[in-house]
């Protein structure tokens, strides 16, 4: 034990929790949990949200986010527990011998400071080195991360670089009081996966380096597969499994591992195109009001009945643009919308009751897309009466089937969502939906929120759904594993175009354009050594060209 | 610059287009009080030749837009005409008054601007401890106390138990600075309580509020301690508002002093006013409703102007 620098034992946190209507209680989150890192290594922490992992890792640095507070256990960093130094111990620790790197770097940066100053306001506040070498080695840092212009990198403010170079930079910020520990908090959740790439790589060659000990806190065990030499998997605040990443990636022992690992299992068989489509996109040319240049150009797809059209890209390619002007929130400047064989009015103010039940809506955030103080049986109740005039006995047969479909039972009908979990959130949300018996429902990143295996389970209820009601879903996501699980056809957008259209499988194989190609090749897979394969790849074809 | 300087120009704009407005009101608002000038003037004597000649004489008769523009071109070059009451020149008593209460509400500001500001930052480094309900109460006790009560509470206590300063606070130019200090000390006093609760309570939510950012739990894991925390990563990101409210305050300690002047007879544009409007001298009083509009107009105008000036993203842009 003598070589670990970092030694937890038998860490418990608890926080306290406040269920409406009810006194405060006391609730542990983390129940004893146990582990080493040496230095030099990497350990991964995995699990879904409540895990605890986020805790535990701010936790090695003696720190509790809101009420949360470290109840019992010890954390031994370079021989010494940081739980008994007091306050003013743990100041001397932190942004000194261990550093964080937080989820939203655009969010953990001081707006109001240069980075340069952000970045090595540790390492001079700790005087582990003096200003001017403190500069230079953020300079050095900044080069080795691969951020433009390291010189002069540091001189701009947060909001004039843009989140990937952001994240680099609060790398940057961890490594620049050469610390013994750093901890990462999902540091590429936040990016596009192309983005993701590059600084995942930037991540790891940083701390291959510098021979620092880091944790490596995320959701996404491909991810955390190609840069942890050991993996925790963790749930409900308890130690699932641990192992070597190797050992957990191609043999986990338990079956919460094996489920973590086998995730996206759908298996879905894409269906031909019909001569009638029910949404047929001609054209669309858009931009917001008050800007000079256009976020859609000529778009043009078609949606069958019943069918899944997978609309895929990343932030800013405009494929919530194109939802915006579907739904006739957003009137495009050129083009047309026909939907179940009639031309839709471009404004929302010119279009039917028919065509608003017609076609429905399911959002990223189930949590802000409902009345929080509406219970879910006037939740999914409105549409009935809105749209069918249902009352009564007759209204709340509609809702028990309803609430069958999304497989809750009808003792739902009289809770809150704050009483919901993620998931269940979700579901209401997909039955308001289905509740207008629409033809069409547009669903904008639904699972994106969600634990990959809670997600899962959303999305085979839509297949089902999609079965049973012969609905056809527009499904706008940045993730291209749910792609292949559900659609039958596939529009790639970039830059506000539609670069590659078809079916799944034309989509989906060779040849490829160069952006899918870079979009494709992004997605990490559950395999040891993938991200240097990538990068190996690229590197060489970019000397071939 | 450049997005920055079109919003200045467009506050700066605005500003002047909601000064003109204002004097148009308050131009109207004297007219279409019953009666007139000439008949102020005359009083009980008006017989109706003396009416008609009067009008005549003062230009009465012209349209009231022609009025209006005379009115302001006039009080653009410092002309506000003569007071009916004593036929002074009313830009020189203002001007004297105007310098009373500048220097009444210059000292007070001294005092309660950074006091209330440093009590604002010292409430959120003890939040929820005693020191921040110690000052939130003080202060809130004070606010809601009403002036006079004050006034005449530090007057009763300081001046006339403890017989500290004089209890009339009059001023003079033949007196030198600490005599006139020593004869201020007592409105300013109760100045810095009225304006104090206001601000700091501003400074304290518009701090607390920034403390909830994602950037001070990356100052606190860098191991700075609270107090650095706040000043250095949370102050800056909350100027604006407190900017704010602290211009607010000084207005309020330009234009709002009238209860304060009157308790202690001090000689400033607030009991100038009261005196004229009391008497219906209606000139005097346009000439104050405009320069107190000024006095707000302008300090608000500052405070937009500052908030632009500290938005990072308007200064430095992509």
């Amino acid at each position: 034990m003598g070589d670990a620098m970092l030694d937890v034992r038998d860490l418990k946190i608890g926080a306290t929790a406040y269920p409406p209507g009810e006194p405060p209680q006391e609730i542990e989150i983390v129940h004893g949990v146990s582990f080493q890192l040496e230095k030099g290594k990497v350990l991964g922490l995995i699990g879904e949200s409540g895990a605890g992992k986020s805790t535990i890792g701010l936790a090695a640095l003696g720190y509790g986010r809101g009420g949360v507070e470290i109840t019992g256990g010890e954390v031994w960093i370079n021989g010494r527990d940081i739980l008994k130094g007091g306050m003013r111990g743990l100041r001397k620790l932190r942004g000194a011998e261990v550093t964080y790197v937080a989820q939203s770097a655009a969010a953990a940066f001081n707006p109001a400071k240069k980075l340069m100053e952000q970045v090595t306001e540790a390492a001079i506040h700790h005087n582990r080195f003096p200003k001017s070498e403190a500069e230079a080695r953020a300079v050095t840092l900044f080069a080795k991360l691969g951020l433009p212009d390291p010189e002069t990198f540091g001189n701009r403010y947060p909001h004039q670089v843009s989140g990937g170079q952001l994240q680099r930079a609060m790398t940057a910020l961890a490594l620049c009081p050469e610390p013994d520990l750093v901890v990462f908090d999902e540091p590429t959740t936040a990016l596009d996966v192309t983005t993701q790439i590059d600084v995942l790589a930037a991540i790891k060659e940083a701390i291959r380096d510098t021979g620092v000990a880091a944790l490596y806190i995320t959701h996404d065990l491909a991810v955390v597969a190609q840069v942890s030499d050991d993996i925790m998997v963790l749930r409900n605040g308890d130690k699932v499994e641990y192992g070597s990443t190797d050992q957990i990636i191609n043999a986990p022992q338990e079956d919460y591992t094996r489920a973590l690992v086998s995730v996206r299992s759908i298996e879905h068989e894409e269906q031909p195109p019909t001569p009638d489509p029910v949404l047929r996109v001609s054209g669309i040319t858009a931009r917001y009001k008050g800007t000079p240049f256009d976020v859609l150009h000529d778009v043009s797809v078609d949606l069958h009945p019943g069918q899944t059209l997978a609309v895929v890209g990343e932030s800013g390619s405009g494929k919530s643009t194109l939802a915006r002007v579907i739904t006739g929130l957003l009137p495009p400047r050129s083009g047309e919308i026909e939907f179940a064989g009639r031309t839709l009015s471009p404004a929302l103010e010119g279009r039917s009751r028919e065509d608003l039940r017609e076609l429905q809506m399911i959002y990223q955030m189930a949590d802000v897309a409902m009345n929080p103080r509406q219970t879910v049986g006037t939740i999914i109740g409105r549409p009935l009466e809105f749209y069918f005039g249902l009352k009564g006995k007759e209204k709340r047969r509609r809702l028990k089937e309803l609430l069958d479909e999304i497989e809750m039972g009808d003792g739902f009908i009289d809770r809150y969502p704050a009483e919901l979990s993620g998931g269940q959130k979700q579901r209401v949300c997909i039955a308001r939906a289905l509740a207008a018996k629409p033809k069409m429902i547009i669903c904008d990143e639904v699972t994106s929120a969600l634990d990959p295996l809670v997600a899962d389970g959303i999305l085979k209820l839509l297949l089902n759904l999609q079965k049973i009601e012969n609905v056809a879903f527009l499904f706008i996501t940045h993730d291209i594993a749910t792609v292949r699980a559900i659609a039958d056809s596939i529009a790639v957008m970039y830059r506000g175009k539609v670069v590659r259209y078809g079916s799944k499988s034309q989509v989906l194989s060779p040849p490829f354009d160069d952006y899918t190609d870079l979009l494709l090749s992004s997605v990490p897979e559950m395999k040891l050594g993938w991200l240097e394969e990538v990068i190996a790849h690229r590197k060489m074809e970019s000397a071939g060209n | 610059m450049a997005p920055a300087l079109k919003l200045l120009v467009q506050r700066v704009a605005l500003g002047l287009m909601l000064l003109f407005l204002v004097s148009a009101l308050i131009f109207v608002g004297t007219q279409i009080l019953p009666g007139d000038v000439a008949q102020s003037i005359l009083g009980q004597s008006a017989t109706p030749e003396a009416l008609a000649n009067l009008r005549q004489e003062l230009g009465l008769n012209e349209p009231a837009l022609t009025r209006y523009f005379d009115w302001l071109f006039n009080a653009l070059q410092g002309d506000f005409g003569t007071a009916l009451t004593n036929g002074q020149d009313i830009a020189h008593s203002v001007g004297n008054r105007l310098k009373n209460t500048l220097f009444l509400a210059f000292w007070a500001a001294v005092i309660a601007v950074p006091l209330a500001i440093f009590l604002g930052l010292l409430a959120v480094r003890f939040r929820d401890r005693w020191p921040d309900k110690l000052i939130s109460t003080v202060t809130l006790a004070s606010i809601s106390i009403p002036e006079f009560l004050i006034g005449y509470l530090i007057m009763y206590f300081v001046a006339v138990k403890l017989r500290w300063f004089p209890s009339v606070a009059m001023i003079n130019d033949g007196m030198s600075l600490g005599e006139k200090l020593s004869s201020i000390a007592m409105p300013v006093m109760v100045l810095t309580l009225v304006v104090l609760a206001h601000m700091m309570r501003m400074t304290r939510a518009a701090i607390l509020n920034v403390m909830q950012s994602a950037y001070i739990e990356t100052a606190e894991l860098k191991g700075l301690n609270r107090f650095q925390v706040i000043y250095r990563h949370a102050f800056p990101n909350s100027i604006a508002p407190i900017v704010n409210v602290v211009m607010l305050n000084l207005a309020y300690l330009v234009v709002g002093v009238v209860v304060v002047e009157v308790v202690f007879v001090y000689p400033g544009m607030g009991q100038y006013l009261v005196d004229h409007v009391s008497k219906r001298d209606v000139p005097v009083v346009q000439a104050c409703g405009l320069i107190f509009a000024a006095v707000y107009i302008g300090l608000n105008m500052v405070a937009d102007v500052v908030s632009i000036l500290t938005n990072p993203r308007l200064r430095h842009p992509k």
